[in-house]
């Protein structure tokens, strides 16, 4: 039925490359050893496994010995919050941001029904929270501040050196969930306040359930599980070792080819932009310029998002949105309406994250077929004229 | 996640737009997920000769407007108004369980239309 695939859906995962592939699968095969055992095979899998570490660590402007891997962003961002406040051991504060994903969101609900407090700082309409609220937010049992670098769904970057370094100057340990930005944007801790650092593979073309996190030395939280010593007790359980190859052959890829890309992509994000603007009543969401180079989130008004990704998803396309039927939940989502968006813009919300394989002919096929969608299902839509908008 | 029926009416809609000179309109809103349904008839001896609808929503309160549209034109006003939003589900082949409650549209602003024309009005209140 449709004339061809084309995967604009990056945000949520991406393919692994070849290049990732071979390098993981010796470690399925002849190098299958468990890296804690003592005899040669053992060894030869932690020379792996630790050459691995300094890979991403340099990747990162890291030390090696601060660079832990985990199973993906969701335990990485558990292990620095419950950790941090379990090592805290009574009620403190956090600070955090509204529009966080729920691997941080939901965690913080949580601690603040376990008696901490949580202050939810707010975002302006594109998404950045603001410096001045950040300080005003401090209290004296602040002991952790936890703001994305950019946001998964407006795609929103948010000023994370000026936040390191109020959280610095006020000996609060800073987490930043890096998760969208990782491979897309040059990170270097040297240069960066930022204790915790939380980031995952399949987001960079590396394998799922594989991530790391960055654990600044002297930073320290308790770890959640109990088991072996592995990754210094802070993740114990046998390492996931294709994965953590994977995870390192994929950042030093991604790391090589971070300027080239960010151009390739902002150009085509520009051109995406240029032409989905066009169409009438169409709004663009998250920040004009500092957001990621791969994202672009638009609402259509008067046509809810789940319609027109079914549709797309007929003509080959694949986007995602956060309207409320797409969610699951009865709601839009919540950075859609912590942006302010009243419910009807949110309903018609689409986000289209580009990455590596996308093309400008990509970009061309979207650009025609999106205007004949939007169009024919504003045709239905009880609203579109009432507006005073032109019907077709 | 949709199955082929379903996909079938959101891609080709029945009876889509406006009656100019309806006899009665209704409408519906989903509270919950922001979804919305006008619906026009035109009756004629307490028979259901024309119908239209204009949707805003997801696919399946779209196809489960379409597919209402389809099962009551020609119905007397009394027969339609038996006809529940569940009838319309299964005559659509079912839906995903989290999408049943976009699709509780379509019956509604059905008899929202009829008790408007009982009540000797073309609109209600709200329109
Ligand atoms: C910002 C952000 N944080 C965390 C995660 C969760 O990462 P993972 O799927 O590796 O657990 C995601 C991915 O959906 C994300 O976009
Ligand atoms: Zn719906």
């Amino acid at each position: 039925m449709s004339r061809r695939t084309v995967y604009m859906d990056h945000s949520a995962t991406t393919p692994v490359r070849e290049e990732v592939v071979e390098a993981m699968l010796p470690f399925y095969h002849e190098l299958f050893g468990n890296p804690s055992s003592i005899h040669a095979p053992g060894r030869t899998v932690r020379r792996a496994v630790e050459e691995a570490r300094e890979k991403t660590a340099l990747a990162l402007g890291a030390e090696p010995g601060e660079i832990f891997f985990t199973a993906g962003g969701t335990e990485s961002n558990n292990i620095t919050l419950r950790g941090a406040a379990k090592k805290r051991g009574e009620p403190g504060h956090i600070i955090t941001s509204s529009i966080e994903h729920h691997a941080v969101l939901d965690v913080c609900s949580e601690l603040a029904a376990e008696g901490h407090r949580v202050t939810f700082l707010p975002v302006d309409q594109y998404g950045r929270v603001s410096i001045d609220q950040l300080q005003e937010a401090i209290t004296p049992d602040t002991f952790l501040i936890s703001i994305m670098a950019a946001n998964n769904e407006i795609g929103t970057l948010q000023p994370i050196s000026a936040i390191g370094e109020v959280a610095r100057e006020r000996k609060i340990l800073f987490h930043t969930d890096a998760v969208q930005i990782a491979g897309q944007l040059p990170i270097d801790l040297k240069k960066l306040n930022v204790d915790f650092l939380s980031l995952s593979a399949h987001k960079f073309n590396g394998p799922k359930g594989i991530g790391a996190l960055y654990v600044r030395k002297g930073a320290k939280v308790t770890p959640l599980y109990s088991g072996g010593g592995q990754e210094r007790k802070l993740r114990p359980g046998t390492e996931n070792v294709p994965g953590i190859v994977g995870l390192s052959r994929a950042m030093e890829l991604a790391v090589a080819e971070i300027k080239d890309k960010k151009k390739r992509l902002e150009a085509l994000r520009y051109k995406m932009i240029t032409g989905l603007m066009a169409i009438d009543e169409t709004i663009l969401n998250g920040h004009p310029e500092e957001r990621l180079p791969n994202n672009v989130n638009v609402s259509f008004k008067h046509v809810e998002g789940e319609a027109v990704l079914l549709s797309l998803d007929l003509e080959g396309i694949a986007a995602s949105s956060g309207s409320a039927c797409s969610s699951g939940s009865l709601d839009p989502s919540h950075v859609l309406r912590a942006i302010g968006l009243d419910h009807p813009t949110a309903h018609g919300s689409i986000r289209f994250s580009l990455g590596w394989g996308n093309t400008e002919e990509d970009v061309d096929y979207l650009l025609e077929v999106i205007p004949r969608v939007v169009n024919n299902l504003r045709r239905i839509s009880p609203t579109y004229r009432t507006n005073g908008s032109r019907k077709e | 996640m949709y199955n082929e029926k379903v996909v079938e009416h959101f891609c080709n809609p029945r009876n889509v737009g406006e009656l100019l000179e309806a006899d009665a309109i209704g409408e519906n809103g989903s509270f919950k997920c922001g979804d919305t349904m006008k619906i026009y008839l035109k009756i004629k001896d307490d028979r259901i000769e024309d119908i239209r609808f204009q949707t805003y929503g997801c696919g399946a309160a779209i196809a489960s407007s379409s597919m209402l549209t389809e099962m009551v034109k020609g119905l007397t006003i009394d027969d339609a108004l038996k006809i529940t939003n569940q009838d319309v589900a299964d005559q659509l082949g079912g839906l995903p369980p989290l999408k049943l409650h976009c699709s509780n549209l379509a019956a509604d602003a059905l008899h929202n239309a009829i008790e408007n024309f009982r009540n000797g009005k073309v609109h209600g209140e709200s329109a």
